[in-house]
């Protein structure tokens, strides 16, 4: 049997995957893409602003293709389809016959028909390709525009700020953005918090005009008014594409789209079509998960089996705009066949909405605006019809107090067939059964069930699916580390403290099994270090040791490392900033100021390394640790010595606080600030641990973190003199360091912490626990036995044998590595 | 020597097994090639592969850590950690992504030896 299947689209590679799936012999596949790469994640099409490269995007890689025998032929789409001789004819003049056809062509962005949309400076946003041109197009642009406050038309607009453009404006046709999916009190909402992202809005706008020479400067609009833009992305809405069907005769929507029976047969009953072409019951399902079911109804018919395609539900999350969108169910139910309840908070920029049957009993649908946290929970409930707790309202705004029951009795009162996942069509019974067969972590089931590969939605339901699961079977929840060790870290760091153990094989001998791995390994001789301080690459720690620890450098594109010297609170001599200037410039290293107020230099062989560490220390350098999750750096203001507002000397104080704690092996990196006054110019605030300057002594703030989810740090201790200040710190860290899992930083510590703040204040301020003289003496431990550990391998020559990158070409360089230039410096080439 | 030399197996002597730290691995330069050897001390086996990492095509799978996944042999990537088998080079993070080529390793006396099939240069199967 030989199928072809235009179109190499998200729904055309998932009808090959799961045909590849069934592993049928004999049968032929081939397919034909207009597009010139294979196929990709077109639902996280904007990431690709985000720094993800088309290589993440995409699904499979050509050789996937190849290893399963998928003829696949790229940037020639099918021109012609000859229903009666069963063949296609390609672009390119291929001829191909056929027993099935499958059409995954999708759709195009629809574009009306506004004079000037010919116009440079016009894009649509719907390929790879159109990214590409916006990329390059948008730094002459210094405003844009977006026709369309729809779903894509928003993440459009969040794409164009992205690009650096922050005069962004969006115009739309209907009253309110997202009128589809959300009612009118959301819209407001939502419309004033992209506002206060910073977006233009601009609702009940109909453009008549695209204006300009050549080139778009400005739209015109029915209401007379003008607007000035540089570049348009036009994201009105999507044409199927159903041009080749239209030419075979075969049957199509009058709005577009192929039509199709419940088979997904269209009106030839050797062609199908599946996707965002195919017109099902007079509807076109502009989502990824319905053409992934419609996918697999149309394999197993063309099979011979008799699955059937009904109406998908079409709840929506909107990802990236930095606003939560979600709507769920039937957002909205007219008044009288329900009861809605609201909850809106303008200031928090929070709106909600369900609608609940007029018994009270069932979740109809609903809208969620500003937090859309509860939105799996909420569309499990209302699409598996289950019963609400007595109080309706809970499910929106959890029992205030008292025991807390999830929305309807959370996931265990999910039915069996709940579908999970929808994207892979992945069920409660079929994660759970994964669970039960033994596949008793995330990615074991991801696996193994295919569920959260795609859109990632359902990852938190599926985690906890895997717990409930796990603890129905009466098994004890731990926290392993991994595979090797059944202990938590917390467990770990006492046993090792209790045996007095000192390296990796010991522990392993004594509690683990197998040979470890990536995980365990860094995990446990950072306990080995936060414990003893004693040299990391010693007693056969070193191959332990993280990638970036064992060569006390960070590993860069290319193969090459870091050098960063510390620079105690950023404040540093002429002579040694001419001591950096002058090995940079021997070794040929690219130099930068770093956000942390030190110098970074770039771009140093493996080889080179204790040579440039050498002449470093010879001058008075040591390391910075910016490799080790251990303390980074303490950025200090200028402080009272200078300004006129510092109260006291912040520069002095940030100096103490990083010398103490250099060298500070956690499980996580740790950074600290301290700030002359409350103008907070060292953002001490958004530190692990941070001080600020107060009339009366120093505000001791803890737990925040910037990076990829910022959080502010909270006030631990206020009016400090500098040693109860420093106590407290020792306290609070060593206090961290003993009870977080690896890999947490503080303000994720302190978020899972029963109690939060008010229990950290007690044991470390209040000493609750009766712990607080153990934890200062630990830490004193410690700062006793710092020894900067590159100047330990510069003095030791079996430590610096093994910086070496051939082993029997000692010296000799990575003839692989490559560097670009720019301004003026070198940068590493860009990797494939 | 010959044991070191069978029809279809080149054994080249890569070093010495002091040359090579207990449970990590070293690179080797082999022609215009580089071989990742991998020392797991507590099995007493070694291992070798391509040291390019297929993902980023970075020269650094030797510097990378080893451990085992039920029981088979893996490296990790210090850059994206993606791990790969090595007893048989498949990538066990992504199984979209491309192979590693695996070579036998022979140990005599201290010596190291690696094994490359005559006619088939480790490039022609890397990329
Ligand atoms: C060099 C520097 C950027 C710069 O050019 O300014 C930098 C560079 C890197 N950062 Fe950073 N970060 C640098 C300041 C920061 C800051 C700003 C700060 O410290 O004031 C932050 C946000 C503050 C924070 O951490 O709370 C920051 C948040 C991160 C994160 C995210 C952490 C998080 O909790 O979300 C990572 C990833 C990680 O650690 O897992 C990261 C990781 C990295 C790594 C290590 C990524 C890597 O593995 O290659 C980069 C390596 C640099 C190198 O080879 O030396 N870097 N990084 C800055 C070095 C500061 C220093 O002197 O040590
Ligand atoms: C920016 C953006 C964000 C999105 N976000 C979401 C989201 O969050 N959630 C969600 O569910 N969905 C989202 N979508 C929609 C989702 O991407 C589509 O539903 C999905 O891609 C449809 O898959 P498809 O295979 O039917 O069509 P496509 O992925 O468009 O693939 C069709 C392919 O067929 C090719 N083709 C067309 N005609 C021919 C021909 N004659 N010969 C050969 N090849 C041809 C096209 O070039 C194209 O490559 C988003 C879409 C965009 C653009
Ligand atoms: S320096 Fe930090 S923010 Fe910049 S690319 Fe590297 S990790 Fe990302
Ligand atoms: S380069 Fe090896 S995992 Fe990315």
């Amino acid at each position: 049997m030989k199928i072809v299947i235009i179109g190499n689209g998200m729904v055309g590679y998932k009808f090959c995957e799961k045909l590849i799936a069934r592993a049928i012999p004999g049968i032929t596949i081939v397919v034909f893409g207009e597009e010139p790469r294979p196929a990709y994640d077109r639902v996280h099409l904007s990431s690709f602003f985000d720094g993800k490269t088309e290589e993440d995007l995409q699904l499979a890689p050509l050789g996937w293709y190849a290893k399963n025998n998928i003829r696949l032929h790229l940037g020639d789409p099918v021109q012609h389809i000859d229903a009666s001789a069963k063949t296609v004819l390609t672009h390119t003049g291929l001829v191909e016959e056929y027993d099935y056809l499958v059409m995954a062509t999708g759709s195009s962005a629809f574009v009306p028909d506004i004079p000037g949309v010919d116009k440079d400076g016009v894009f649509v946003y719907r390929t790879i390709e159109d990214l590409e041109m916006m990329r390059s197009y948008a730094p002459k642009a210094k405003s844009a525009a977006v026709i369309g406050g729809g779903l894509l038309g928003l993440e459009a607009a969040k794409a164009l700020i992205d690009l650096g453009i922050t005069d962004t404006h969006i115009i739309e046709f209907s009253s309110r953005l997202m009128p589809r999916q959300i009612d009118e009190s959301g819209s407001r909402i939502l419309q004033h918090q992209l506002e206060q992202m910073g977006l233009k809005i601009h609702t009940s706008k109909n453009t008549t005009e695209i204006a300009g020479e050549h080139t778009i400067d400005s739209m015109n609009f029915t209401d007379g008014t003008s607007l000035k833009v540089d570049m348009l992305v036009i994201s009105a809405g999507i044409k199927p594409r159903d041009e080749l069907a239209a030419l075979a005769d075969l049957e199509t929507g009058r709005r577009g789209g192929i039509v199709v029976n419940e088979k997904m047969q269209t009106t030839n009953p050797a062609i199908y079509a599946i996707g965002e072409c195919a017109l099902f019951e007079g509807m076109i399902y502009g989502l990824v998960a319905p053409g992934y079911e419609m996918a697999e109804v149309a394999l197993d018919n063309i099979l011979g089996g008799s699955k059937i395609f009904s109406a998908f539900d079409m709840s929506t999350k909107l990802k990236l705009i930095g606003v939560d969108v979600a709507s769920f169910g039937d957002p909205f139910t007219p008044d009288n066949e329900c009861r809605a309840i609201v909850f809106e908070d303008h200031v928090k920029g929070v709106y909600k909405r369900i609608n609940v049957s007029n018994d009270g009993q069932y979740l109809l649908g609903g809208i969620l605006i500003g937090d859309a946290s509860a939105y799996n929970m909420l569309l499990q409930t209302a699409k598996n019809k289950m019963k609400l707790p007595a109080n309706p309202e809970d499910v929106l705004l959890g029992t205030r107090g008292g025991s807390g029951t999830e929305a309807g009795g959370g996931i265990l009162g999910l039915p069996g067939d709940a579908v999970i996942c929808s994207c892979e069509g992945v069920t409660k019974e079929a994660i759970c059964k994964a669970v039960e067969d033994g596949h008793e972590n995330f990615n074991a089931v991801k696996k193994c069930t295919k569920a959260a590969t795609c859109c990632g939605g359902c990852t938190p339901m599926v985690k906890d699916l895997i717990t409930y699961t796990l603890k129905a079977q009466g098994k004890y929840i731990r926290n392993v580390l991994c595979e090797h060790f059944q202990y938590s870290r917390q467990e770990m760091f006492d046993l090792i403290k209790i045996k007095n153990l000192k390296t990796y094989d010991e522990v392993l001998d004594h509690y683990g099994n197998g040979d470890g791995c990536e995980v365990c390994k860094p995990a446990i001789v950072s306990i080995i270090a936060s414990l003893w301080n004693e040299m990391v690459l010693v007693k056969g720690n070193d191959t332990a040791q993280d990638s970036n620890d064992r060569y006390l450098a960070n590993i860069q594109k290319g193969g090459t490392y870091s050098v960063v010297p510390r620079i105690p609170g950023g404040e540093i001599t002429p002579q040694k900033l001419m001591v950096i200037g002058r090995v940079a410039d021997k070794y040929g290293l690219y130099t930068k100021i770093t956000g942390g107020q030190r110098i970074d230099m770039f771009g140093a062989h493996v080889s080179d390394l204790p040579n440039i560490w050498e002449e470093l220390i010879a001058e008075g350098f040591e390391s910075g640790h910016a490799y080790g999750k251990a303390l980074r750096t303490v950025k200090s203001c200028v402080g009272s010595t200078w300004c006129r507002f510092g109260l006291h000397d912040s520069v002095s104080f940030a100096i103490r606080v990083e010398e103490r704690y250099r060298g500070l092996r956690a499980p996580h990196k740790l950074k600290s600030a301290v700030s002359g006054c409350i103008r907070e110019c060292a953002e001490a605030q958004s530190k692990d641990f941070g001080i600020i300057a107060t009339e009366r002594g120093w505000n001791l703030y803890v737990c925040g973190n910037g990076g990829s989810k910022p959080q502010h740090a909270l006030l631990l201790g206020t009016d400090l003199d500098s040693e109860t200040c420093i106590r407290l710190i020792d306290r609070f860290l060593m206090f961290y360091i003993k009870t977080a899992d690896p890999l947490t930083r503080t303000a994720t510590w302190l978020n899972k912490m029963e109690g939060g703040i008010e229990y950290l204040k007690n044991v470390v301020v209040n000493d609750s626990l009766g712990i607080a003289d153990e934890l200062e003496k630990e830490m004193q431990f410690l700062v006793d036995n710092y020894k900067c550990e590159w100047r330990e391998v510069v003095e030791n020559p079996e430590l610096r044998k093994r910086f070496n990158h051939f082993v029997n070409a000692p010296g000799e360089k990575d003839p692989n590595v490559k560097f670009d230039t720019l301004r003026d410096q070198k940068k590493a080439a860009e990797w494939k | 020597m010959s044991i070191l030399s069978t029809e279809v197996t080149t054994w080249f002597f890569a070093c010495k097994v002091e040359d090579v730290p207990a449970n990590g691995g070293v690179c080797v330069k082999y022609n215009e090639e580089q071989i990742a050897l991998f020392h797991f001390a507590r099995r007493g086996e070694w291992y070798a592969s391509q040291n390019l990492c297929p993902h980023r095509m970075q020269m650094a799978l030797s510097r990378g850590m080893i451990g085992t996944q039920a029981g088979e042999p893996k490296v990790a990537c210090p850059f994206h950690k993606k791990t790969f088998s090595l007893a048989d080079g498949r990538c066990l993070t992504d199984e979209h992504e491309c192979s590693l080529t695996v070579y036998p390793v022979r140990i005599e006396d201290d010596r190291v030896y690696i094994g490359i099939q005559n006619g088939r240069e480790a490039a022609e199967v890397m990329a």
